[in-house]
């Protein structure tokens, strides 16, 4: 009997019991898999995050993917095309981790591209000049380092192990692109002012990355007791804030943040307001891009259909020729 | 919409010789072939393996964790199995 039937004959007490042995397992730091008895809010839960972070993947190619063909060197563009296909990889371990938890990759999809389902907002933003391929390396890979570090250690095994494999990649993206703003910053002034430029854009929608304020997260409770998150968003953001000031310092360029400020006691940067309406449009479908994303998504997956077809009629046919060799 | 969705295959690599394999993940794939070419691309990008397996994931039989009491337990409670269940004198050594 499957774990889902058996669940819908067991008494409310019984679950009850469950899902207390089940709390118990995680707080030992034991880890859940595939096939262990779960709560369904914990799957629900999981299907959610791990494929909404599947798509956030499989779309953050596409502003990167932009620029491939018109990289300046081809030291730059082999750098770029192997970031993108690491992207790509990230994507399909992560499908392929949500799959365990009885939802099909079809499915997936499907909640993708009719909208259903989310993915990062900041993939939203359009990447107009080569700067951008910088601010992306550097402050969207180093957000998004950020928020999966802590997941390595999630309580859900075919996600921790996911992310252990992301984050062993990450360091390459946040550098190639760290790299392209070093070069930029210590180019002509043009350069310098490309590169101050793609920051004043990537800076804010960057911040905004990393999830609402606490006030406004819903899931935060929960998530913390089964390890989806380790910190707040906002410890998040303060951590990034951080840690990203003095690379700046160190690229001489300067944070469009009148109000960042170091903060002697607290021993954190102070900084300014996020502008959390945009931050709301963007994900409820109005950002600069969603509408392109989306097409370029769908468009890719609609032309792919007749070569998945063909695949598949040839590897049937093949199978059948096996056979009767056999006989 | 595709008539039919490309199954799903386990992937086990060697990292290198001298270990076992190890499951990786899995993928999809129209058939073995693609499966073998896939992993290279999505588990092997960095040196990772020297020797990759794939297996459809249909055919493997797993046990089930809800019979975890029936199928392991019966090995709990045979520490004679183990050599710290011998009693021997300090005087011996090498042993
Ligand atoms: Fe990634
Ligand atoms: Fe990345």
């Amino acid at each position: 009997m499957s774990p889902e039937r058996k669940a819908t004959i067991m008494s409310e007490e019984q679950i009850k019991n469950l899902e207390k042995q089940f709390e118990e397992r995680i707080a030992r730091d034991e880890k859940i898999e595939p096939k262990d008895w779960m709560p369904e809010k914990y799957r629900k839960t999981h299907i959610r995050q791990m494929s909404q972070h599947a798509h956030s993947e499989i779309v953050g190619m596409l502003p990167e993917g932009n620029w491939i063909t018109r990289a300046p060197s081809l030291r730059r563009k082999v750098a770029l095309l192997a970031k993108v296909q690491d992207e790509a990889g990230h994507g399909l371990y992560l499908y392929s981790a949500t799959e365990t938890l009885g939802i099909s990759r079809d499915e997936m999809y499907e909640q993708l591209h009719t909208g259903k389902a989310k993915y990062s907002s900041i993939f939203n933003y359009p990447t107009i000049t080569w700067a951008d391929m910088g601010a992306i390396g550097w402050l969207v890979d180093g957000a998004a380092i950020i928020n999966q570090v802590p997941l390595c250690n999630t309580s859900y095994g075919p996600y921790a192990r996911a992310m252990i494999r992301v984050c062993k990649e990450e360091s390459f993206h946040q550098r190639q692109g760290f790299e392209i703003m070093l070069k930029l910053s210590n180019g002509t002034p043009e350069q310098k002012e490309m590169a101050q430029d793609a920051l004043n854009r990537w800076w804010w929608p960057a911040l905004m990355m990393l999830g609402p304020t606490d006030a406004e997260s819903v899931h935060t409770e929960q998530s913390m007791k089964w390890k989806l998150k380790r910190k707040s968003n906002d410890d998040l953001r303060q951590q990034f804030i951080d840690q990203t000031v003095p690379q700046a310092d160190i690229l001489g360029l300067t944070i469009p943040d009148p109000d960042l400020k170091w903060n002697e006691e607290r021993g954190s940067y102070d900084f300014g307001e996020i502008n959390w309406d945009e931050f709301w449009q963007v994900v409820k479908g109005h950002g600069p891009c969603n509408k392109e994303r989306m097409k370029a998504r769908v468009g890719a997956w609609e032309r792919g259909e007749w070569v998945r077809d063909a695949a598949m009629a040839y590897a049937e046919k093949s199978q059948e020729r096996k056979k009767k060799q056999v006989i | 919409m595709s008539t039919k969705n490309w199954p799903l295959w386990e992937v086990f690599v060697r990292s290198k010789n001298g270990l076992e394999h190890r499951h990786f993940g899995s993928l999809h794939a129209a058939d073995a072939d693609m499966a073998l070419e896939n992993a290279r691309d999505v588990y092997t990008r960095r040196n990772e393996g020297v020797s990759i397996w794939v297996v459809e994931s249909k055919n493997i039989t797993a046990s089930n964790p809800e019979h975890n009491g029936e199928m392991f337990e019966p090995a709990q409670d045979k520490v004679y199995r183990h050599p710290t269940f011998y009693d021997l004198p300090d005087e011996v050594k090498h042993m």
